[in-house]
């Protein structure tokens, strides 16, 4: 797949934004498909996470987006055609504010259909933004896509910072330097129950935090 | 290329000099020695040395351009020396507006008042108007946990990277009666504290023994004090000619200028292992941010530009 020509543009950009600090622990870049999954504390997560893998996995990658907040004008635009985001939709429940997929099944199948053989995909497991301070638990997404694609790597990436530069309900950055730390991959160990593995997921994500 | 007067480029062709020269002894440094401890220390040394070939290539582009030049690089160190600093504290949801009017209004401003040579103004924005406007602005936000903390660390990144970073560009504004262009006084004041840096840096490395201060900065030795205190200060002497004073007054101004950049070496340090970090960024190679870099340049800069403006202005 080629990318867009205002990829490496917007990743420039991006990266220029959130001086991020990219960090590969224990680990490091591989083209192989892969879903990248990390902590969700702005508007600027996938964005930063996308624009911090090498260019080459990046026209490969995927982010998992939100479909009631990427469906209009140019962010569409954006989201659609530079990082060519899997639009999913959400429904908000009223109680809690929690966010859930309107219908689960259907958003599984987007993403399993965007990734086909050879994409990878970005993946916010919480589901919504958190406050930056603790990782929610994670919904059943990392899940069901390892059940479906056995052997699929799931590489955790911990982002730092990123809700200061842009928190939830500001619409003005302010620079701050962030930090992205990769960890190793994870994939789905047969019989391994659904409980039991998204904990190890996030914990693998955690462990990141202050490494 | 009218900002080329002789003297200037003397004194670039001399930076030009002492970089090849420390490429050659990293190099030669980087053949000969064997010893295995020594290696990561050498290969610090030489991605310092490049650093500071780009660091040189950037400040004399930017001199020659002219003072528009000279703004846009403190400028922008100055942002991105706040970015650093910022990146380091405890804050709060609360301070998000109070920190965009630091980084998009109060920091701009400062240099504008330079371009547009209005001293007043330029001695008074931050330590009084950004004094005063910060803590309204967080107490309009709403929080008062920690309030005087949040508000006092705030106030004082815009002092050290942004009011005082400034005092260097702000060479430019002095008429100094009888001397040339001040761009001069600038690369002057720059020589001096970056090479009494240096000569530290090697001084300690070659000798250093006995620590100063072992908790707020491991690498600072007494021989690596005097010796790059006595050497910059030569040095400074030596380059009396490109500045208004005499060998005498040049030494005592070099003296000041190596003094007061070792204070703001330790005092940044002091921060530095407050938040238990080893450096402030990952901006430049070997050296660590721009902070780690100008540290010693926030507090020599003020004081440097005040001796000047007292004794040779009017």
């Amino acid at each position: 797949m080629k990318a867009h020509p205002l990829a490496g543009i917007i990743a420039g950009a991006a990266r220029l934004i959130s001086g991020v600090n990219v960090r590969w622990v224990d680990s490091e870049p591989d083209p192989r498909q892969t879903v990248y999954f990390a902590n969700h504390t702005s508007h600027l997560d996938f964005v930063v996470l996308w624009s911090s893998l090498p260019a080459e996995i990046r026209a490969r990658t995927r982010p998992v987006a939100a479909q009631d907040y990427w469906q209009k004008g140019l962010r569409r635009a954006i989201a659609v055609n530079v990082f060519r985001a899997v639009l999913v939709a959400r429904r908000h429940t009223v109680q809690e504010g929690e966010v859930a997929s309107a219908d689960p099944r259907q958003a599984m199948g987007h993403m399993l259909d965007a990734m086909g053989s050879d994409n990878s995909l970005i993946l916010f497991p919480e589901g919504t933004r958190g406050t930056g301070e603790e990782v929610a638990a994670f919904k059943s997404g990392l899940y069901y896509l390892s059940q479906q694609r056995p052997g699929l790597r799931l590489v955790p990436g911990y982002l730092n910072n990123l809700n200061r530069i842009l928190p939830k309900g500001e619409f003005l950055p302010v620079p701050f330097i962030s930090r992205l730390t990769f960890g190793p991959a994870l994939t789905l160990a047969p019989d391994e129950p659904k409980a039991a593995f998204l904990t190890r997921a996030r914990e693998a994500l955690c462990r990141l935090r202050s490494i | 290329m009218k900002n080329l007067d002789p003297q200037l480029v003397w004194a670039f062709a001399g930076v030009l000099g002492l970089l090849a020269l420390s490429s050659l002894i990293g190099l030669a440094l980087k053949a000969f020695i064997r010893k295995p401890e020594a290696q990561a220390t050498i290969s610090n040394l030489n991605a310092r040395i490049g650093a500071w070939w780009i660091m040189s290539a950037i400040f004399a582009l930017t001199l020659v351009i002219g003072p528009i030049g000279s703004l846009v690089l403190f400028g922008l160190m100055s942002f991105l020396a706040l970015r650093e600093y910022v990146t380091l504290l405890p804050t709060r949801r609360a301070d998000h507006r109070t920190l965009f009017w630091a980084f998009f209004i109060f920091t701009p401003l400062q240099y504008l008042l330079i371009g547009i040579q209005w001293y007043g103004m330029f001695a008074i924005l931050i330590p009084v108007f950004a004094f005063l406007f910060v803590p309204a602005r967080l107490a309009i936000a709403g929080d008062t946990e920690s309030f005087l903390e949040r508000a006092s660390t705030i106030q004082w990144g815009l002092m050290i990277c942004v009011y005082c970073l400034s005092y260097t560009p702000a060479l430019l504004m002095l008429q100094i009666p009888g001397y040339g262009r001040p761009a001069k006084l600038m690369l002057y004041l720059v020589l001096v504290d970056q090479l009494s840096d240096v000569m530290q840096y090697v001084w300690g490395k070659m000798l250093g023994r006995h620590k100063i201060a072992p908790v707020v900065s491991p690498n600072k030795t007494w021989e690596g004090f005097v010796g790059g205190v006595l050497s910059a200060t030569a040095i400074g002497t030596a380059l009396w000619w490109m500045t208004p004073f005499t060998p005498a007054v040049a030494a005592a101004v070099s003296l000041a200028i190596t003094l007061m950049g070792f204070a703001g070496g330790l005092t940044m340090s002091a921060i530095k292992r407050d938040r238990g970090v080893k450096d402030y960024g990952t901006l430049i190679k070997g050296h660590g941010g721009i902070l780690d870099r100008m540290d010693s340049m926030c507090f020599a800069a003020p004081v440097f530009f005040h001796i000047v403006r007292y004794f040779y202005v009017r």
